[in-house]
């Protein structure tokens, strides 16, 4: 009762009633410029993993001795390494694995929690037992001491790394499909795809699963920058992506030792990298559930 | 210490001259900023309550009858505003004055009474403390004696035991119990004006008589000002002095309630009362003046009784038993340690052994109030749950034997279909109209994708759908239009029995008026039977040719409709048709 608020200035102005999506993006962005700029960040990550390797100024496996440890200038944009490779070129084709890594971990842990936790949710029972326990298991290890256990024992390569993050990023996924599934279950709408004659598994896949996928969008843009992160994180302790492979956790890594020497643009700028992508992901996330919430769309 | 001086700071009246009216609402027009540009939800409203009036403002949903109150109580949401008019209480400007000071009158010069009175409480909180708190905000009490002085309030909305119920939680308090509270604390700082917004509404009837008549008691006694919103003419024109009926936003007629049934001047104020259910007519006069006399009426009579009495029923319903286990897990390891053996038996009879047939063609009205088993009995019926014992006799065959996770996908789920009481929450809201009527179809209707579009035209045109609502999705139609898509996807595979679980309880009385004469309609062209699930026996008198009246799990009534409505034999069917409220006709 004590919530009134009367604005007092003149209404926002008056918007074409449309009902497509592009409106409705427009519309979420100018309520929240910051959303815009995600989106921004996005396409610019998008288009650095997609052409970047073909646009960049030099090879950024080609080693030059006579130009190592350079500062940024304007032949080298960030500088140059121990070996003499060109960070801004390193930095840029590294976005592809990078992306290529999280982007794949995601699909394959939304496949498999997402499925799970659906499931456990709508059939509850021994189903739901069964997938709580496990994500109960997984969780009780710290989570990136669990990533490195998993790249240890099955070995160093792209896809154990893709492996271990998705195993990681399980349980959330589970928690989420699980409870959205859960508050469905005794829906007027899938009571009423029973009478249609629809089998249980149907409804799960035709009937709920439609239904949940704009939240699990907003969860996929939320745990990419988490599964960016994780690869990283992995490659910069020495497990994982090898040398001289570029990607940002192994260039942060080979830079650390040269920060306390003065040459600080080895790591500066591959760890930039990582940050910005990992903001743009969590920005995009705030966006999307904006855009997909149904409150804001009247 | 603050709280004194706010209160000091508020000058109210209270021994105004009782010829200037408590509130006085002059050309109100309340906007909301939307994404469509600006809506104008009230406009150029006039309403003035004297002192002691009970007043009722009736309209349909998106009439502007709650955006009203808000605005009087200056609690519209973030993008709605007072665009003009002024809204007198006692000599004072609501309009202008500043929020501390609304903060200041609200609860304890005017309350508010919600639709949800779940909702309305705190559910973590006791009511006792809840009533406690209002008490205390508005310096009515000492701290001391604050509990008593909310025992006191409690008794006085005459709970039951009020020491007891002090401690109670909302969740351990029946649905009209909470509703009491909410009353308690509306009034326990006795205000002057009373707000109540669709109090009754989700309440059996015979708790909303009780309900109403405590609030109309109560004003009374303290000659208090009360504004009742609803949708229920009915409801209106019984307990209030005064009848205001909105429509879309503006004031169409304002009327003393007596006068108001006898010659309601304005179309919309008629069609409005014809639409109401009431003993007396037929389902054709529920309908606006010139479509009552549709070809389908002279079908009617022949549809009223049963054909071929002879014939085998079509569901014949024996000794039918559900039970649930009173406890989860946990309450049994409690009971392991406990001493004694526990007074309650471990299981709970939601229906206890009921016994009913319905024929060919016939449609039976199955009525009780909330928590009598008859949505238990339906859905067993259905098939959509199992049956703790008993048998289901449909065409002979005893379909009780089949699992329900079984039936989905046999033949027989065809036969019986159901029509759902909220046509939002039965919708997929992924998928468009015609999809949901395609559903059964495509899964059962054993017809190809290139035909099921074109079956879907025949059925849209058949629930009288305009074919270009078809591509739309749930959120873009109205409540009519969706509970004609439910209709559609029922009727769909052509059934043989159709449960229609409060059908029309989610709809305005003049979309009801219309949905109801649909299903009339496709009845006798069809050929289908009814089980309808009500608890409004207005309704159900309407549509029904007998009447099942369930309390408690166990069947207290059955006949033919006429008879138990005219002439109950038992008790309960008699306290149920008192409690409907009669309009002074």
């Amino acid at each position: 009762m004590s919530e009134t608020v009367m604005p007092e200035g003149a209404a926002a102005p008056p918007k074409a009633p449309s009902n497509s999506i592009f409106s409705h993006a427009r519309y979420v962005v100018s309520e929240n410029p910051v959303t815009g700029l995600a989106f921004g960040l996005f396409i610019l990550i998008a288009l650095c993993a997609l052409i970047g390797p073909y646009v960049v100024p030099h090879d950024p496996l080609a080693s030059d001795t006579t130009a190592t440890l350079q500062a940024p200038s304007l032949k080298h944009w960030f500088g140059t390494d121990q070996l003499g490779r060109d960070i801004f070129s390193r930095v840029i084709v590294a976005t592809r694995l990078d992306f290529i890594i999280a982007i794949t971990s995601v699909v394959l842990v939304f496949a498999m929690g997402g499925l799970a936790g659906i499931a456990s949710g709508f059939f509850g029972g021994w189903t739901d037992r069964i997938v709580g326990r496990i994500s109960d298991t997984i969780m009780a290890f710290p989570l990136f001491v669990l990533a490195m256990g998993i790249v240890a024992a099955l070995g160093n390569t792209v896809t154990n790394i893709v492996i271990a993050t998705a195993i990681i990023n399980f349980p959330l996924y589970v928690r989420v499909a699980r409870a959205e599934a859960n508050v469905r279950r005794e829906a007027g709408f899938v009571m009423a795809a029973r009478l249609s004659g629809n089998g249980e598994f149907r409804i799960l896949l035709a009937h709920i699963l439609p239904n949940i996928m704009p939240i699990m969008m907003v969860q996929i843009s939320l745990t990419m920058g988490y599964a960016i992160l994780n690869a990283a994180g992995l490659s910069f302790i020495g497990l994982g992506v090898r040398p001289p492979t570029p990607e940002w956790g192994i260039m942060v890594a080979e830079g650390a030792a040269n920060i306390i020497s003065g040459e600080w643009w080895i790591a500066l700028f591959p760890g930039a990298a990582l940050m910005l992508a990992v903001f743009t992901f969590n920005l995009l996330g705030d966006g999307l559930r904006d855009l997909v919430d149904p409150q804001r769309r009247t | 210490m603050a709280k004194k001086t706010r209160k000091s700071s508020i000058k109210i009246d209270r021994d105004r001259p009782s010829t200037l009216p408590l509130l006085d609402i002059k050309d109100l027009t309340v906007e909301f900023a939307t994404r469509r540009g600006i809506v104008r939800a009230v406009q150029h409203v006039n309403i003035s309550v004297a002192k002691g009036e009970t007043l009722a403002i009736v309209g349909e949903s998106g009439s502007g009858k709650s955006v009203t109150s808000y605005a009087v109580m200056r609690i519209l949401d973030r993008a709605g505003r007072i665009a003009e008019g002024s809204v007198m209480f006692s000599g004072l400007d609501l309009r202008s004055a500043p929020e501390e000071e609304m903060r200041n009158l609200r609860g304890r010069e005017m309350s508010m009474i919600f639709q949800s009175p779940r909702l309305a409480l705190n559910p973590i909180r006791k009511v006792g403390h809840q009533i406690e708190d209002v008490l205390m905000q508005h310096v009515q009490v000492d701290r001391s004696q604050v509990g008593e002085k909310a025992i006191e309030v409690l008794e006085q909305v005459r709970i039951a035991r009020p020491r007891e119920r002090y401690h109670a939680y909302p969740f351990e308090l029946s649905g009209g119990m909470c509703q009491r509270v909410v009353i308690a604390l509306a009034l326990a700082c006795r205000p002057q004006l009373l707000i109540a917004d669709e109090p009754t509404t989700g309440l059996d009837v015979t708790t909303q008589k009780a309900v109403m008549d405590l609030v109309v008691d109560l004003t009374r006694e303290r000659g208090m000002s009360t504004i009742l919103i609803t949708h229920d003419l009915g409801l209106a024109a019984a307990y209030c002095d005064r009848v205001v009926v909105m429509e879309k936003g503006k004031i169409v007629e304002t009327a003393m309630s007596s006068a108001i049934f006898k010659k309601p001047s304005h179309a919309y104020t008629r069609k409005l009362m014809r639409a109401t259910p009431r003993p007396g007519v037929s389902l054709r006069d529920l309908l606006p003046e010139g479509e009552s006399t549709r070809p389908k009426a002279t079908a009617k009579a022949s549809s009223r009784k049963p054909k071929g009495g002879a014939e085998a029923p079509l569901l014949v319903v024996e000794k039918l038993l559900k039970e649930y286990p009173r406890h989860g897990g946990a309450a049994s390891i409690m009971k392991m340690f406990a001493k004694k053996p526990s007074v309650e038996p471990d299981v709970f009879r939601a229906v206890d052994g009921i016994s009913f047939q319905i024929a060919r063609g016939e449609s039976v009205g199955l009525v009780g109030e909330s928590g009598c088993g008859k949505s238990t009995t339906s859905m067993m019926v259905m098939r959509l749950i199992d049956k703790t014992s008993g048998t289901i006799l449909f065409n002979g065959e005893d379909i009780g034997e089949i699992p329900a996770r079984d039936f989905a996908t046999l033949p027989q789920r065809k036969l019986i279909q159901m029509v759902f009481q909220d046509p939002t929450d039965s919708l997929n809201p992924r998928f468009t109209a015609v999809r949901a009527i395609a559903d059964p179809l495509l899964q059962l209707g054993g017809i190809s994708r290139g035909e099921v579009r074109s079956r879907c035209e025949e059925l849209a045109a058949q629930v009288g759908l305009p074919l270009e609502f078809l591509d739309r999705f749930p959120h873009q139609l109205s409540g009519g239009q969706k509970a004609r898509v439910g209709i559609a996807r029922a009727i769909a595979l052509k059934p043989d029995l159709i449960i229609l679980d409060e059908p029309t309880a989610a709809l305005d009385v003049s979309v009801q008026a219309v949905v109801l004469n649909l299903l009339q309609d496709l009845k006798d062209s069809l050929g289908m039977s009814y089980l309808f699930v009500s608890h409004d026996l207005n309704v159900v008198r309407l549509l029904c040719d007998r009447v099942i009246v369930m309390k408690t799990g166990q069947i207290v009534e059955q006949g033919p409709t006429e008879r138990v409505m005219d002439a109950p034999e038992a008790k309960y069917t008699r306290d149920l048709l008192s409690a409907i409220p009669h309009p002074p006709v």
